[in-house]
């Protein structure tokens, strides 16, 4: 039975959701569809888009966006609150862990061939440690739903999260369009998130910074499909958004090239993959990076947010053993589950897997945005047959879980409020301290029935509300 | 500030004005090109050699409004049509968010890809809507960061962008139209030419201006003095000027330091003070206009380099 947030056991309005369903009711469907169109006028002359590759059209789309807020009540946030600050920790222990002595690997908890021969750990980071052990600077976790107190957790994200931008601009509509909505002060604010972001940056500065430090945000550059968030967040923070060609190196610390010459930059928050940030480091064929910043950075000039390598963390093959981690490390109860993953490096799990597939969701392991996954009981029988084909032909590069009965939360339709699939991303941040501010993006699939909720695949984003005692 | 990020204000403020006076010299083509007469003139050719172009059009015919209005208008590959600039300016502008207010950024974005949908025939059809809508968005970005962009070194770059290419254009113009200035009467000769004058001045948005300051005729000294001199004329080349090393002493504080542009742009207003038109056609109206292009295309290298461009 789906749980529809919206809805107690007997079919009533839960609490939470009492203010807005006066509002749908007040307002009208049509009435909420104008101001819906409304709102992405708006959206569209401000340039919230993102770029969508190689399908002709319109280059810049839209992100569809739903007026109804997805509500989290006090109580349900205290748990998601320390659960996710908890599994941040974990996953930042780890990744010491494994670039150090590699204690997990000795305690048999870990097979060292998920590790040391994943394609995203990093040998140069071995025996490095990044200002404060801070390896992953902000932790996007995916978070589904399943009943009124089940929350698990559907993947990590450790190296550059995106759509926190979305966060604070659906807030920022709501608010603008819908201040009466917000009149009483019941909706925990999450407008400090830059902010929190900037002091969580300047905290992990490097050795080599005197004074205040100088941060900077760097994007590949205007046609990157997340090129608005970047310049988003560089502007609530106030700091510079550079691209690759404004950075080098020289003496032992980065550069920017401005108008008044040089300027030496401490902190960076980077949005490029690590493959790209250092040719003389990674892949020499990268235009993009800035040859020789690996080296400063190991050598205290500059912090590079997240760390090289970081990306192992939210492999979906380790994934498996975050539970473990948050015993093993800090020797807790996980507050968040993970969800049952069946291993096809396994041969009996692969065998499971083979045998059930039209049932399961299937994954490569390196796979992201919802591209190259299965969905079992929504797939043919021929698409199931030619996925059990490449499983069988590389096992170790997939995963299956259950398919989940994901909630549904209230979503404005044509006529009227339709249930539909969402899941969350909630951001912790991570320096000298954890913060998160509470909230997050709730993606939700726009096709009735749908459970892929990623953009790039037809889902929305609407505001979360995080309700205050 | 960045460099590239000044380079990309510079930039942007270049391409807005550079689209807008494309408009405008297309608007001068229609009308010349109705004049009596117009068909022996090839008055197209005169747009395409005004926005340096004329290799791009066969020389042993007659330039084809059809042909220009393509070129100029809606040609990606020509990276100075309207099109290109009008892209070009938004992505500069998509580069350098940060430092857009929000205004300036919905004036650049605002029907970015109007164009896009235009074949020849119907751009033709509703060229005067299309001149009109060109406009509207240059100004409208003018104003939104004459209104509310901060006066910091990052206005400064874009005012200079916006000057440089403005004193340009007019330069190219009188590149392009001097021959009909040259005084061998008192008024410059008969019909044709005040018709192809005021072409011209309308142009520049300055026919109206041009009674103002001057009355009602016609006369090459007037002209050249309205065009090169005057300094209440926002086209004219001195005021252009004016307005560049305005500019550039504000930069060179922000800084803290003199450049080679700074020496330039002195130089060039200097040439352009106590002197009258007599004076300028004693030199040669033509060599001033020639030495006019080349300090501009010199003052913009230079600009680039003391501030690090790309």
């Amino acid at each position: 039975m789906t749980f529809y947030e919206m809805l107690d056991q007997t079919g009533s309005v839960r609490p939470c959701y009492a203010e807005v369903q006066n509002w749908v009711e007040r307002t009208g469907i049509s009435g909420l569809n104008r101001r819906l169109e409304e709102a992405e006028a708006i959206f569209r002359r401000i340039g919230i888009t993102f770029a969508v590759y190689g399908e002709g059209g319109d280059p810049e789309r839209l992100i569809p966006f739903d007026l109804l807020p997805r509500i989290f009540t006090a109580q349900e946030w205290r748990v998601l609150d320390k659960g996710i600050r908890q599994r941040a920790r974990a996953l930042n222990a780890f990744l010491h862990d494994i670039y150090h002595r590699g204690e997990i690997i000795r305690a048999g908890i870990m097979p060292a061939e998920i590790i040391y021969q994943n394609s995203a750990y990093r040998p140069e980071m071995v025996g490095f440690s990044p200002p404060g052990k801070v390896y992953s600077h902000i932790v996007g976790i995916d978070i589904v739903r399943t009943g009124p107190d089940s929350f698990e957790v559907l993947e990590d994200n450790c190296r550059t999260p995106s759509g926190v931008s979305y966060m604070l601009e659906n807030r920022e509509i709501m608010t603008r369009m819908f201040p009466e909505l917000f009149g009483q002060g019941v909706v925990a604010p999450v407008d400090d998130y830059p902010a929190e972001l900037l002091k969580s940056l300047k905290e992990v500065a490097p050795p080599a910074c005197k004074g205040d430090p100088v941060v900077v945000v760097l994007t590949p550059g205007a046609l990157n499909s997340a090129y608005y968030e970047h310049s988003f967040l560089a502007d609530l923070m106030g700091v510079e958004l550079v691209e690759p060609a404004d950075l080098f190196v020289d003496e032992g610390r980065v550069w920017m090239k401005t108008t008044s010459g040089p300027t030496a930059v401490d902190v960076i928050y980077r949005r490029i993959d690590d493959e790209y940030i250092d040719p003389l480091t990674f892949r020499p064929d990268s235009l993009l990076g800035v040859p020789g910043i690996f080296n400063v950075y190991r050598n205290g000039g500059v912090t590079l947010c997240s760390a090289p390598g970081s990306g192992i963390a939210d492999d979906k093959a380790v994934y498996v053993y975050v539970p473990e981690m948050i015993r093993f490390y800090l020797g807790e109860q996980p507050i968040l589950s993970n969800i049952k993953t069946w291993q096809c490096a396994k041969p009996d799990e692969c065998a499971y897997v083979l045998e059930h597939l039209s049932e399961l969701v299937a994954k490569e392991v390196h796979g992201s945005g919802g591209y190259g996954m299965l969905i079992g009981p929504k797939a043919t029988a021929e698409e199931v047959a030619a996925y059990a084909e490449r499983i069988r032909a590389n096992p170790s590069e997939f995963i299956a879980q259950p398919t989940l009965d994901l909630s549904t939360v209230p979503t404005l339709g044509p006529a009227s409020v339709v249930e539909r699939h969402a899941d969350f991303r909630p951001y912790c941040l991570v320096g000298k301290q954890l913060r998160l501010v509470p909230g997050g993006l709730t993606r939700v699939a726009l096709t009735e029935g749908s459970l892929v909720v990623n953009s790039s695949q037809g889902g929305g984003v609407k505001d979360t509300w995080v309700m205050q005692d | 500030m960045l460099s590239r990020t000044a380079e990309n204000l510079y930039w942007m403020a270049r391409y807005m004005e550079r689209a807008e006076s494309t408009a405008r010299l297309l608007t001068m083509g229609q009308r010349m090109a109705i004049l009596p007469g117009a068909h022996h003139r090839d008055e197209w050719r005169s747009v395409v050699r005004a926005t340096g172009s004329e290799a791009n059009f066969p020389e042993d015919s007659h330039v084809k409004e059809t042909d220009v209005v393509a070129y100029l208008m809606l040609d990606l590959d020509n990276p100075s049509s309207i099109r290109s600039c009008l892209a070009k300016a938004r992505a500069n502008g998509k580069s350098a968010r940060t430092m857009l207010t929000q205004d300036m950024w919905e004036a650049l974005n605002e029907g970015w890809r109007k164009l896009d949908s235009y074949d020849v025939a119907e751009a033709r059809q509703q060229l005067p809507g299309l001149i009109d809508w060109v406009k509207t968005r240059a100004m409208t970005f003018r104003g939104a960061a004459e209104s509310g962009q901060l006066r910091n070194e990052g206005h400064d770059f874009l005012r200079a962008g916006g000057a440089l290419e403005r004193a340009q254009m007019t330069l190219r113009l009188l590149d392009v139209k001097y021959y009909v200035l040259l005084p061998e009467t008192e008024v410059v000769g008969g019909t044709r030419d005040h018709y192809q004058w005021t072409s011209v001045l309308h142009a520049l948005s300055g026919s109206r201006a041009y009674h103002h300051v001057y009355g009602g005729a016609y006369t090459p000294w007037q002209i050249t003095d309205f065009l090169m001199l005057n300094r209440m004329f926002p086209r004219s080349v001195a005021f252009c000027y004016d307005q560049l090393a305005y500019r550039l002493n504000r930069l060179a504080g922000w800084h803290d330091v003199r450049a080679t542009c700074d020496d330039t742009v002195h130089e060039m207003v200097a040439g352009l003070e106590n002197v009258d038109s007599g004076e300028i056609f004693r030199r040669g109206l033509h060599e001033t206009v020639q030495n006019g292009l080349t300090m501009t295309n010199r003052l913009g290298m230079e600009i680039a380099q003391a501030y690090h461009f790309g």
